[in-house]
């Protein structure tokens, strides 16, 4: 390195601490898609005090969010909120917590945005390979894998990631739920965050899967609205796609104060 | 000269040859005919048994394997070089099933095996596989495939194939005889694959051994009585060709 050979300093490769990384592993692009774990053995532990909530050095995640997914006979409804939380204050009203991996791929955000967006996009990368190597999209359930096996190779290092991945492959509409804990799971109706059991309330007070269109899209709004109404860290505008054959569709952003009036309204 | 660029393979010639995979190809045309044929239905492999000798037991040496339940393979060339694809070819199955959660395609399986085989034609101190392979089998959606491989590391679909020993003339034989109706027919298949192994194998059933694999069905070796009693229907129909020539010849002279 130029800067080492003007200092005149002397790296041997020995020495595990001061390997630092060279030109080509910076900026090539496989590097790019994994974080720099320190060289130390079981790196899980190394960095376990990141996680303990009476640590000094705790990383505290805006875990404030509502974000919710289910499966009905015409694909998949994908609903959340908007707002991110620092603490008390309320940093934003307008986050998008549904990232676009691809034409017919959505992930949702949970947890730590930067963690999120980041393995998301790694995924959209690792999705695109495959499609092009496979001469066919890749299914719901290896792109979940494929996220899930990535974000396992940090557990206990401190990300934090609760997403659903949803899409229509082959197999239909499909659905799951992917953490930074290494759980992954199939199902039909999922709600990730702090407002989720008020969203899991009102899904499961309205959900068939005979549903319509209409009503299926009508309840993931009002689920999320709900949480928002009673969780504080929940709140800005409802974000809503559709998961068609044809791929994702967005619905609406709408703000919960006009959803509030709205209900009200119905029920006079 | 020649004998400068063949010993490191990572070496071209001067006029591009990459001569160890080149001696590669020669050792998979000394080895044992295999033959391959796909129908609509059914992938029918027949390979030529080589004598064995008196004192050997017969059934350990197999020269067509499963890779997977709906996936099977025969080759051409060096045994043991057979043994370690075959083997790498059956974890990266498991690896496929368990990472994507669907059974491999027979494309992605011979891609797999022919990308093992081209890093062998590119690193130095190991050398080229020496084997040719011949890989059958269904997809998920019931498409049935059929690829071959060789040490070069390239692979390409076929109707049907022959590799080995004297595999242009399976080959001809192949070309003149497939058509849509044989693919159609089951039957017809299997027995166009063992008229074409019976070109190159001089000494009839005893010499050959014959698997079939239908849609969503494991391999089946076919019992040596079953390919005897089809070898005897193709002698006979040879038999029956042959008076009807003598008769139109005697006719027309």
């Amino acid at each position: 390195m130029a800067l080492a050979d003007i200092c005149k300093l002397n790296f041997s490769s020995k020495s595990s601490l001061t390997t630092l990384p060279s030109n080509e592993e910076v900026f090539n692009a496989e590097a790019q898609d994994c974080f720099s774990i320190p060289t130390a053995p079981q790196a899980a532990s190394y960095l376990s005090h990141l996680s303990k909530p009476d640590s000094d050095v705790h990383i505290k995640f805006n875990h404030g969010t509502t974000t919710l997914a289910f499966k009905f006979q015409h694909g998949v409804v994908v609903a959340t909120d908007s707002r991110a939380t620092a603490g008390d204050y309320i940093a934003s009203q307008t986050v998008k917590k549904v990232i676009e991996i691809n034409p017919y791929l959505l992930g949702t955000m949970a947890g730590g945005a930067a963690d999120c967006s980041f393995w998301e996009r790694v995924l959209a990368k690792q999705c695109r390979v495959y499609e092009l190597r496979n001469k066919e999209r890749i299914s719901v359930a290896a792109a979940s894998k494929v996220l899930a096996n990535m974000v396992y190779n940090y557990k206990g290092m401190g990300l934090s990631m609760g997403t659903m991945i949803c899409g229509w492959d082959k197999r239909g509409p499909g659905l799951y739920y992917v953490d930074s804990d290494g759980q992954r799971l199939n199902g039909s109706m999922f709600a990730v965050g702090s407002g989720a059991t008020y969203a899991y309330g009102v899904m499961d007070a309205g959900y068939s899967n005979d549903m319509c269109v209409e009503d299926a899209l009508a309840l993931g709004k009002r689920a999320i609205y709900h949480a928002t109404h009673r969780d504080a860290y929940s709140g800005g505008f409802v974000n809503l796609y559709h998961m068609k054959e044809s791929g994702w569709e967005h619905i609406s952003w709408t703000d919960v104060k006009d959803l509030h009036y709205a209900y009200k309204n119905e029920k006079k | 000269k020649m004998s400068r660029y063949d010993r490191a393979i990572t070496v071209f010639s001067p006029d591009g040859h990459l001569f160890q995979v080149e001696y590669a190809q020669e050792a998979v045309k000394k080895g044992a005919t295999a033959v391959g044929v796909r129908g609509k239905d059914i992938v029918v492999l027949g390979v030529e048994k080589k004598s064995v000798a008196q004192l050997q037991e017969e059934r350990t040496v197999r020269k067509i394997c499963t890779i997977d339940d709906h996936v099977c393979m025969a080759f051409a060339g060096l045994t043991a070089d057979a043994r370690v694809i075959v083997n790498k070819a059956r974890i990266e199955c498991q690896s496929h099933r368990l990472t994507v959660e669907d059974p491999v395609t027979v494309e992605y399986i011979t891609r797999y095996i022919a990308t093992v085989k081209q890093r062998y034609t590119q690193s130095n101190g190991r050398r080229p596989f020496g084997l040719s392979a011949l890989i059958v089998g269904f997809d998920y959606d019931g498409t049935p495939h059929l690829y071959q491989t060789d040490p070069s590391g390239t692979y390409h679909a076929w109707k049907a194939n022959a590799i080995g020993r004297s595999a242009k003339t399976v080959r001809e034989f192949l070309e003149e005889n497939y058509n849509a109706d044989t693919a159609a027919s089951e039957v017809e298949t299997v027995k166009l694959t063992i008229k074409a192994l019976l070109e190159v194998v001089q000494s009839g059933s005893k010499s050959m051994e014959i698997a079939v694999m239908r849609r969503n069905h494991p391999l089946q070796i076919l019992e040596s009585a079953e390919v005897e009693k089809v070898v005897a229907e193709i002698e006979k129909q040879k038999e029956e060709e042959a008076e009807k020539k003598q008769k139109k010849m005697k006719k027309s002279s």
